[in-house]
């Protein structure tokens, strides 16, 4: 494939996912950080965000299997999930983590239980389209061309 | 005769405890030409600017337990939610320290509480950056760093033109004043 090619395919494929939600403007500044001294910056914190997800949402499972909930245990958790999925503009799962830290405040157990499958859910898809972001980010630098910067105005 | 600028880098001193918002700030600042230290918590900021906390003490005596340093930290720029020693608190034990006092505090939130960011600011903060921190937030860095430059310099001599004309029009043993241009 020819690197103009690749890069309307980056394109076609990351456009979607700001204009569906998945993805906001905090994400393009991590792209813009990103440079030939920091070639890696993105694919670095996005791993980053990958492992302190799963590490919370495992700790958020166990929490919410126990006998006695401890729902400010809980909050801290979705508080740093919330703030890292801020930092690297994964805009569904944020909005999730806000709506189960209200849960949390009322200590609904059943909406609690509700949110942390929708946040799971939420990450695994954003999960997927980081990583196909990723790979054809790399796809393009490795044939030698540039990623195209996306402009939106929001 | 041009004034002679000071090309040292600012340092900055950035804290929180969460890896990614570390690795996001030290970024941002280093786009900027800072030079950048972090760390992952308010207690480890003490310590890096020099003031240890004595066991039997509270931190009430750090004049007492302060250690000289030679880290020259410009400015700090830390989360206000941490575990432990939050970045209020931190604040405050560097505004009651002799030695730090005139450090500017920059305090980063991802809460938006107006009650939150009126405390900090009270309490001496320069800045309040509401999380995540952008580029232009970190642009505005930099005036108050000059702001505590220039502090720094106007306690020193001069050696620039214009204390030196003042000099000359003030200064009663002249014979002769002589005009700045």
């Amino acid at each position: 494939m020819e690197v103009d090619q690749m890069q309307r395919q980056y394109l076609d494929y990351t456009k979607p996912l700001f204009l569906e939600g998945f993805l906001d403007g905090q994400f393009l500044q991590l792209q813009q950080l990103q440079d030939e001294n920091n070639p890696d910056f993105v694919a670095e914190v996005v791993s980053l965000f990958f492992e302190d997800s799963e590490r919370l949402l495992n700790d958020l499972t166990f929490s919410l299997e126990q006998k006695s909930i401890d729902f400010k245990k809980i909050d801290a958790h979705v508080h740093q999930l919330k703030g890292s999925s801020s930092s690297i503009g994964a805009q569904r799962v944020k909005n999730c983590c806000i709506a189960f830290r209200n849960f949390c405040e009322e200590q609904n157990i059943d909406a609690c239980l509700s949110c942390l499958q929708q946040v799971k859910q939420e990450y695994c898809h954003v999960k997927n389209k980081l990583e196909t972001l990723i790979r054809l980010e790399q796809q393009i630098v490795a044939a030698g061309g540039s990623i195209p910067t996306m402009e939106f105005s929001f | 005769m041009a004034v002679v600028a000071l090309e040292t880098q600012f340092h900055v001193l950035a804290v929180d405890d969460s890896l990614i918002d570390r690795m996001l700030i030290e970024r941002l600042l280093k786009t900027s030409s800072f030079n950048v230290t972090t760390v992952d918590s308010a207690t480890k900021a003490l310590k890096f600017l020099g003031l240890v906390e004595d066991e039997l003490k509270t931190f009430e005596t750090s004049v007492a337990s302060e250690i000289h340093q030679d880290v020259d930290v410009n400015l700090i720029i830390t989360d206000y939610c941490m575990p432990g020693m939050t970045g209020y608190d931190l604040l405050r034990k560097i505004k009651e320290s002799k030695s730090l006092k005139n450090i500017p505090v920059v305090i980063m939130s991802s809460e938006n509480v107006p009650s939150r960011i009126n405390r900090c600011l009270e309490e001496g903060a320069e800045e309040f950056f509401l999380k995540p921190v952008q580029q232009a937030d970190v642009n505005k860095l930099k005036p108050h760093l000059m702001k505590s430059r220039t502090k720094e310099e106007q306690d020193q001599p001069l050696i620039n033109n214009k204390r030196k004309d003042m000099e000359e029009i003030y200064s009663p043993n002249k014979t002769r004043l002589r005009c700045s241009s």
